[in-house]
């Protein structure tokens, strides 16, 4: 194997394939919804509060889809514990210095934080009727703590599939220290997508959705940007890309963003109201953002 | 506490034999493929290859040959684990499946290893793979068992022309070296050993000697440890959490603030 572009193109691929792909999308909009939302609870008016409930009643089931896809994925699905707990000796499983073991903790944390803040959605729109579940919503300061951690290991979740990807000798994961970047950011731009699909759907169509409509526009902007950054820090490597791979990263790029962007500015400047169809594409191109990163390393 | 044992592989007394595959697969009782037919790869003698979940050792068969056939040689290797001194599967293995022995070498648990394959994507050489039969990942764990009843590995004691030897890192080391200064002084100027020392991944326990470059035995010229890219990796990753928490709040902040200013008298 001569004259290849990197050492890392004698490792071997780990057959990660739909299910992680999927599970990187879902767990960046869970990490992102909840990120999104907590800082809605946290800053927004009450004006936005409607539009958090969203992000919360994405953000849980998307997490414990998560998990099951997480766990069917394994070699050994009923050894998934395994990650919490070493199988030997009973002790706590936790090594910070491999991606996949805090990940694995930062799901299940924020996965519990998620579900509070699920309740608490449910409790304040009135599906259960339970008035203290409210207090584990902002404003209440325990409602502003689980806000605050929560939003914390949203993020986590969000970003660190991409740092886990870099953390390997795999073809273009390890050749760039951005994906990580790329993730939380994209992560950001799908949730914000998804959050104005269903304030559209639901009706929750507030002057507050305008606010994620900008917020949105200046996310998948930057997107763009991280992934020219990606690109380039690449180097040699891009040539992995000179294949299918690489022109579903350029279908990725023109409709998931470019086109997106066109479209919300056209809406803005002409005041049409099509402002879904952008939302829709950023949310394909989020999935095949992923689904291009997750193959395209393993086809070399 | 027993010396840190390992292979030297010499490649130029390699005659592609494959009694290391053999042993190997007998002793550790490994599943053949494809219900026991041979399927032929079309790449010369080689029909296994590559290292996986049930190839624990693997002869490369390299040819290299003048297209009027006139000249020529073959390059043959047989290859396994290097049981790495930093080794990146025991690195990011989440499950404390991957441990190393008292002899310095890496041995996969199979009872804790959960299938996660983090390390089959971490290990620079390639070398581990999922078993389809335990479905948890799995490499050679240079006999463990047979170390531990004072015994050598199976595919060193098979191998006819010692082109695997096996014994303490040091012993094995200085006799590489001697074999080095050998062909060196019968004009084979291109014998290197490939990593003997700690400037590759701390030194490989399993280390060879190699008559070409890397590349061409399919081993990586420069492996690096998965974990170089963790710090920066998680830096870029927090800024970026940064910008977008910093755009969220002034998107959301604004126009509390509006309705703040606009509920006032």
């Amino acid at each position: 194997m001569t004259g290849v572009p990197s050492s890392t193109w004698f490792s071997a691929a780990p057959h990660w394939e739909w299910l992680i792909a999927l599970y990187f999308f879902l767990g960046g909009l869970a990490g992102g919804s909840y990120f999104l939302s907590a800082l809605i609870d946290l800053f927004g008016s009450r004006e936005h509060r409607p539009l958090a409930h969203l992000g919360y009643y994405v953000a849980f089931p998307c997490l414990a889809l998560s998990g099951l896809l997480l766990a069917v994925d394994l070699g050994r699905p009923l050894r998934a514990w395994h990650m919490f707990i070493q199988s030997n000796t009973y002790r706590p499983m936790f090594k910070y210095w491999s991606p996949m073991s805090i990940g694995s903790w930062a799901l299940a944390i924020l996965g519990f934080f998620a579900f509070l803040s699920f309740l608490a959605a449910l409790a304040e729109d009135g599906p259960i009727r339970w008035s203290g579940l409210r207090t584990l919503r902002a404003p209440s300061p325990v409602g502003r703590i689980i806000a605050v951690l929560g939003g914390f290991f949203g993020f986590y979740v969000a970003g660190y599939t991409g740092v886990l990807l870099a953390v390997t000798n795999r073809p273009i994961w390890s050749d760039t220290p951005l994906l990580g970047l790329l993730f939380i950011v994209s992560a950001a731009s799908t949730s914000s997508a998804l959050m104005i699909l269903l304030a559209y759907r639901s009706g929750r169509t507030t002057p507050a959705v305008a606010d994620l409509h900008r917020l949105d526009d200046w996310v998948i902007a930057l997107e763009l940007l991280v992934l020219i950054a990606v690109m380039v820090s690449l180097g040699p490597v891009l040539s992995a890309w000179l294949n299918v791979w690489g022109i579903l990263l350029a279908i990725v790029i023109v409709l998931g963003m470019i086109a997106p962007l066109v479209l919300s500015w056209r809406a803005r400047r002409f005041h049409q109201v099509t402002l879904a169809t952008p939302a829709l594409l950023v949310l394909v191109g989020g999935f095949l953002l992923r689904v291009v990163i997750v193959f395209s390393a393993q086809s070399v | 506490m027993p010396e840190p044992m390992g292979f030297y592989t010499d490649t130029t007394v390699c005659i592609g034999c494959k009694a290391c595959e053999v042993a190997c697969k007998e002793w550790n009782q490994l599943p053949s493929t494809n219900g026991g037919v041979n399927t032929l790869s079309g790449d010369s003698y080689d029909n296994t290859r590559r290292l996986d979940g049930i190839h624990w050792r693997h002869v490369k068969f390299v040819e290299q040959f003048a297209e009027d056939r006139k000249d020529g040689r073959w390059l043959l290797m047989s290859d396994v684990c290097k049981h790495c001194v930093h080794a990146a599967c025991l690195e990011v293995c989440p499950t404390g499946a991957i441990i190393r022995t008292e002899f310095d070498t890496v041995v996969i648990q199979s009872d804790a290893c959960n299938g996660c394959r983090d390390c089959i994507a971490a290990c620079p050489f390639g070398v581990i793979d999922i078993n389809p039969v335990s479905h948890t990942a799995q490499k050679c764990t240079l006999c463990y068992d047979r170390l531990q009843g004072g015994m050598e590995p199976a595919c060193s004691k098979a191998c006819p022309t010692k082109s695997i030897q096996f014994g303490t890192i040091r012993e094995l080391r200085e006799r590489a070296q001697t074999r080095v200064e050998q062909l060196h002084r019968t004009g084979e100027n291109r014998a290197y050993l490939y990593g003997a020392d700690e400037k590759m991944l701390g030194g490989l326990n399993s280390f060879y000697l190699l008559v070409d470059q890397p590349e061409v035995y399919g081993l990586p010229p420069d492996p690096k440890m998965p974990t170089r890219n963790l710090i920066p990796a998680s830096i870029y990753a927090v800024l970026g959490a940064i910008v977008v928490g910093i755009a969220g709040i002034f998107s959301f902040r604004n126009r509390g603030a509006k309705e703040d200013r606009e509920a006032r008298p």
